[in-house]
């Protein structure tokens, strides 16, 4: 679906993306992650062709871009850093002069899949309002119906969920689920890790320009080996592991133990009360943590 | 594309305001014609304006000479500068480029809609004009040519219609500038300022004899050329040259234009 290779942009002497690899594969909803100035906007303005990338080549559909935007793009939607609107006109009217722009929005049906759209993303009652007397979360959802005008098959949303509330959020990442399941490939970019953990299949992090992860997450949730056992008898649960307690403060214990049934019996049987045990399983944001560095708009002296 | 770039000139508030506001002097001074019965001299102030006092309906070619030296390229300036310029400052331009529009032809788009925007100011000037002059103005038939000559009522329709198709193209130069310009800055007010800035150079360069050489290549040199469809015999030379000369600006500033935006990195 989304093919890169060696991808560079240098800006001068900055190097904003260096040297990256990405492959997206059909079905996936594909989580684009890095800090604020990693290089995620750059990249996904390079996919679109906005941006030239300085070397490297990319295929969309198996397609070369720029070269191929013509026939690739058409079939593709787009979110790029924040919805933008003609602020003068209503979402209805401005939807439909963008359909009207380049190739692929037939005009029989430009009615109706506008209602449809605006209705996807909860916009049915206000799309003959003019876009300037729009709320943030309300753009945000105008600029979604932009990009799914043509029912696309790929999506590149760069933080999609920007401006919403938790409501907006949920209900964005419900669309987008069943968008996957119908069979549109997602590609997300953004910080907010929650939002990525509950609803991608595969990640890339991205850090200073380079990636420095990319997985599915399947991979990446497997559990570690080691159990988090929650006890209030925290000195005779020590006592009775000895070296296979690896951390421990004053209610919680990891263990190195790879099934926690059997921890779970031998504490029970040596009369060790338990109140919570579950493998451990590290969270995205630790996963990302370690593999990055610092972010990007810190600047120490 | 070319029909969404109409649409969105015509959907514009901005563009009626402009129009409208064009039309406010003409207007304004045939108000105060009408008012004061006091004309410039002939041979001065501008052309027909002495005309028009005995024969109101040469008030739209006299109102075209009113809003040509400045009003109209100035709006001209603004609507050609924010072409591109206010659609990267909106944040349009990414979502227009990635429909995709190929950007050679979003730049001929943006021209074309410029000068449908001319062509409709002209018009509507033209139109009000002449309401405006028949009523408020002189009612007898002068139509004489501007070397003495007498004109049948045929003869001055279709010179004045050749008249403001002159004043439109004439406009094209400064267009292609804006536009230019609109490619190299995220700004719409820096491109206006720009075109606008080239043009009052070209003015006062006009009016120094030590910039002889320069006076044939200057775009405002030819603009009020179009007195000259009103000798008899029509008077081509200047006109033709006119013409030749807004092609050549069109020619190089769109090139220039093309050259920097095709493979500009759109980061707005």
């Amino acid at each position: 679906m989304i093919a890169a290779t060696g991808l560079t942009k240098r800006y001068g002497s900055l190097c904003a993306v260096d040297d990256i690899d990405l492959a997206v594969h059909p079905g996936d909803i594909y989580g684009f992650l890095g800090a604020n100035g990693s290089g995620k906007t750059t990249t996904v303005r390079m996919l679109l062709g906005l941006v030239l990338p300085t070397s490297g080549s990319i295929r969309l559909f198996d397609e070369a871009m720029p070269k191929a935007a013509h026939q690739v793009l058409p079939r593709v939607g787009a979110l790029v850093e924040g919805p933008s609107a003609y602020r003068h006109l209503s979402g209805h009217t401005h939807l439909s002069l963008l359909d009207g722009m380049g190739p692929g929005g037939p005009r029989d049906s430009r009615r109706r899949r506008i209602a449809d759209v605006l209705d996807q993303v909860g916009l049915a009652g206000v799309g003959s309002r003019p876009v300037k007397a729009y709320s943030l979360g309300m753009r945000q959802r105008l600029g979604l119906a932009g990009a799914l005008l043509r029912s696309p098959e790929l999506l590149i949303l760069d933080e999609p969920t920007n401006g919403l509330d938790p409501q907006g959020i949920h209900e964005v990442r419900d669309l987008l689920l069943t968008l996957n399941r119908a069979g549109t490939t997602v590609f997300l970019s953004s910080h907010l890790l929650a939002e990525v953990e509950q609803l991608c299949t595969r990640v890339g992090v991205l850090d200073r320009g380079r990636v420095v992860l990319e997985e599915t997450m399947d991979t990446l949730r497997t559990p570690s080996g080691r159990t988090v056992v929650h006890t209030p008898d925290i000195g005779r649960t020590l006592a009775l592991l000895g070296d296979r307690a690896e951390q421990y403060d004053d209610v919680t214990v990891t263990v190195r133990a790879p099934d926690p049934a059997a921890l779970n019996a031998e504490l029970v049987q040596a009369g060790v009360r338990v109140s919570a045990l579950a493998p451990e399983r590290r969270s995205l944001e630790q996963i990302v943590l370690a593999a990055t560095g610092p972010s990007a708009d810190r600047v120490d002296a | 594309m070319i029909r969404v770039e109409l649409r969105k000139l015509i959907l514009s508030p901005r563009t009626w305001v402009t129009i409208a506001l064009l039309d406010a002097l003409p207007t304004l001074v045939a108000i105060l014609l009408a008012l004061t019965d006091l004309g410039p001299r002939p041979g001065t102030g501008p052309a027909f304006l002495s005309a028009v006092l005995s024969d109101g309906s040469l008030f739209p070619l006299a109102a075209i000479a009113i809003v040509l030296p400045l009003f109209l390229p100035a709006a001209v300036a603004v609507i050609a500068g924010d072409a591109i310029a206010g659609e990267a400052q909106g944040g349009t331009l990414r979502y227009l480029l990635i429909r995709p529009v190929g950007r050679t032809r979003l730049l001929v788009a943006k021209l074309l809609a410029v000068l449908a925007f001319v062509l409709l100011a002209v018009l509507v000037i033209a139109v009000t004009a002449y309401i405006v002059g028949t009523l408020l103005l002189g009612d007898q038939p002068l139509a004489t040519s501007v070397s003495g000559s007498a004109l049948s009522s045929s003869q001055v329709a279709w010179r004045t219609a050749l008249s403001l198709c002159y004043a439109t193209f004439s406009m094209l130069g400064v267009a292609a500038i804006a536009l230019f310009l609109s490619t190299l800055s995220d700004s719409p007010l820096a491109a206006a300022m720009g075109a606008l800035a080239f043009l009052i150079a070209s003015t006062l360069l006009l009016t120094l004899d030590a910039a002889n050489v320069l006076q044939p290549y200057l775009p405002t040199r030819y603009w009020l050329s179009f007195v000259d469809l009103f000798r008899d015999p029509i008077l081509w030379r200047n006109v033709v040259r006119g013409t030749a000369l807004q092609g050549v600006y069109v020619v190089v500033f769109l090139g220039a234009a093309w050259a920097n935006f095709a493979t500009k990195d759109i980061t707005s």
